[in-house]
């Protein structure tokens, strides 16, 4: 395991509690109406969200899914025009026109979130393919769910980036549910060991609630992708503490109730905070960290009360880079 | 000028840009081999291959049969610094990739708010009227019209293959192109410099003032030809204008024929509902019914699957006679008997 300096394991904190103190706050805006629409939180997941883009660094690029905001917040992206964006406002970043389910902020490599399950696995590809024929030393990464595990087209896009040697990671979150279908009920064998089809490695992460064992899976995987070795799989299991979406009630009850509560006990943020407090972290700097991550999601959500929504003509705009829109 | 086919303008387009512009890459199905004589430098088949010696396994690459992928790597690619060719061989391929046409490509830049740019082409031809059967004689740029997003050419000259690919490889908009197989073999003379047409201008193929006739891709010379014919038989003067983008569409130069000669016919081979000539056709009743001096008529494929035997598929396309047989009604002239037959036979 590689030595972390302190400064990157504060880091690691600082962005799971980003992702919590985020999404809880978005989870109360939608139930009082303050969001359009409905949104996916990533709590529970903050481990294998961040191990995963600490795992990158700066240039790289990652893709995801409707489980959206995490990936962001993990790549560094400021909380404010996030949360303008999943209320619609001008100042959102992509303007008010992409909404939770297609966050994307190409200033901290995130590519975009994608609504259709399994669709931005080959876009992630693509930036692969760019930084090999550019001859740069990015790598890619793409977040797609147990569901998008069944997508035909992730296995064309292992095949076709082994086939290439392009320097990507397939990072499959596995929150064992797609909406409420458990995920061992319609997959066939073990997520991880299908990249032994490809020839590539497959890394599976049992606790993916541990940031450290997330974050070192990645690495070798981004290592081994940076150095010009290829793709790999890692396949990180994990368990969102919310419904599916937020406001979502459904009269099943699909999640065992001992199962739900033997992951709550296994709270990402909480487990590191013991690990970083062992360390010698003291209890008031984390508790300052809390704090100051609160604040800046007040923050963002001032920024977003404070800013206008866009002018309806906006709509209009952004279709093509050279083309006006002709009624 | 040098004599140049269809394919030969598609290929020296392709090579012009490659030279040109280092992002520039081209994948697909056998582009390695030159299987399609679009990827490789000489006038002959027989030079297969050397776009891959030119350009090398970089730029130049074969993929597996996997089109999803494709058109999301290439999506993936353009949004990222490259501006990448995608070689789809046949129009009906596309269907495989239509999540990532419609979802990725044509949504990215404007769900992101305007953060992605989305600089590649997708090359795919259409190879009806060749005994290819149902599954491979599609014409389904009509579909993709209906993708807001996305920009359309249907070239109809070497000339126009030739400048419109280079304007397509040079747009910062994804550009879908459909190439008729009926027309690979067309000869005329290019210019061997490097020229650009601009994506969204009209050309008229020929100028008249009786009627208009715009034509779509393979129904360009067929159109052509009916106008001849009626010149010489009737003393008609027949305008055609193939509008060779369809997104963005020259609205204009279409009005400013209508304006001018009061009848339209529209031809092309796809389909006849929601198709290239329902949209042109309703555009014109909007704006310019007042001038109008008849109805207007369609002359299309009719809504129904492709046939393979030569006997079924050859009455499925407009044709020189279909078209003259369109024109007759509008100039309420007497049908000529072969053509009247033709259209009887295609109406059934």
């Amino acid at each position: 395991m590689e030595t972390l300096s302190n400064e990157t394991l504060l880091e690691m904190q600082r962005r799971m509690l980003r992702i919590r103190a985020f999404d809880e706050r978005a989870s109360k805006m939608v139930k009082r109406g303050h969001i359009p629409g409905t949104v996916h939180t990533s709590i529970g997941q903050e481990a294998q969200v961040v191990g995963a883009t600490m795992a990158l660094r700066p240039g790289d690029y990652t893709t995801g899914n409707h489980r959206s905001h995490g990936h962001p917040i993990g790549m560094g992206s400021p909380l404010g025009p996030l949360m303008a964006e999943l209320v619609g406002k001008a100042t959102g970043v992509c303007k008010g026109k992409g909404g939770s389910l297609h966050l994307a902020d190409f200033a901290v490599g995130s590519l975009g979130e994608s609504g259709i399950v399994g669709s931005s696995i080959p876009i992630a590809m693509g930036a692969a393919l760019s930084a090999s024929v550019r001859g740069t030393e990015q790598v890619a990464l793409a977040f797609f769910g147990d569901g998008a595990a069944n997508q035909g087209v992730l296995y064309e896009s292992m095949n076709l980036s082994g086939v290439w040697n392009l320097p990507v990671v397939f990072l499959c979150e596995n929150n064992q549910y797609a909406l409420s279908t458990p995920a061992h009920t319609v997959t066939s064998g073990v997520i991880a060991d299908r990249a032994a089809g490809f020839g590539m490695p497959g890394i599976r992460v049992e606790d993916g609630q541990d940031v450290l064992a997330v974050y070192d899976a990645v690495s070798t995987a981004v290592a081994r992708a940076r150095a010009g070795e290829g793709p790999s799989l890692v396949e990180v299991v994990t368990y969102r503490y919310n419904e599916h979406s937020e406001g979502l009630r459904l009269g099943t009850d699909y999640r065992p109730v001992d199962e739900r509560e033997a992951w709550l006990k296994k709270d990402p943020i909480q487990l590191f905070r013991e690990h970083l407090q062992s360390t010698g972290v003291s209890p008031a700097e984390l508790d300052a960290m809390e704090a100051e991550v609160l604040a800046e999601v007040d923050e963002a959500v001032a920024f977003t009360d404070a800013s206008p929504y866009p002018d309806p003509s906006v709509a209009f705009d952004d279709l093509y880079t050279d083309t006006e829109y002709a009624a | 000028m040098t004599v140049m086919s269809f394919l030969g303008a598609i290929g020296a387009a392709q090579r012009e840009a490659m030279d040109a512009d280092e992002r520039v890459i081209i994948f697909g199905e056998d582009v390695e081999a030159n299987v399609y004589g679009t990827t490789g430098a000489g006038k002959t088949r027989s030079d297969k291959g050397d776009f891959l010696q030119m350009y090398g396994r970089n730029r130049i690459r074969n993929t597996p049969i996997s089109e999803e992928s494709m058109v999301g790597a290439a999506a993936g690619a353009a949004m990222t610094g490259l501006r990448p060719i995608v070689d789809l061989s046949y129009s009906s391929f596309l269907y495989m990739a239509m999540d990532q046409f419609v979802n990725q490509v044509a949504k990215n830049r404007y769900m992101f708010g305007g953060q992605a740019s989305m600089p590649v082409v997708f090359r795919s031809a259409m190879f009806y009227g060749l005994n290819t059967g149902a599954h491979h004689s599609d014409r389904p740029y009509p579909m993709f019209m209906n993708v807001p997003g996305l920009k359309i050419i249907a070239p109809s000259s070497p000339t126009d293959a030739k400048g419109l690919l280079r304007s397509a490889i040079d747009s910062d908009d994804p550009v879908l192109t459909f190439e008729a197989c009926l027309l690979w073999g067309t000869k005329e003379d290019v210019p061997e410099e490097e020229f650009w047409i601009p994506l969204g201008e009209a050309r008229t193929a020929r100028e008249g003032t009786d009627v208009t006739v715009v034509a779509i891709s393979s129904s360009v010379p067929e159109a052509v030809a009916a106008a001849e014919a009626l010149a010489a038989s009737e003393g008609v003067s027949v305008e055609v204008i193939d509008p060779r983008t369809l997104v963005p569409l020259d609205r204009d130069a279409i009005l400013r024929s209508v304006h001018k000669t009061g009848r339209l016919v529209v031809a092309e081979p796809a389909h006849r509902t929601c198709g290239a000539a329902a949209e042109i056709s309703a555009h014109v009743v909007e704006e310019a019914f007042g001038v109008l001096k008849a109805p207007i008529v369609r002359v299309t494929a009719p809504d129904m699957q492709i046939p393979f035997s030569t006997a079924l598929e050859k009455q499925m396309y407009p044709t020189r006679h279909t078209i003259e047989a369109a024109i007759r009604r509008v100039l309420d002239l007497p049908a000529s008997s072969e053509a009247s037959e033709l259209a009887a036979a295609s109406a059934q």
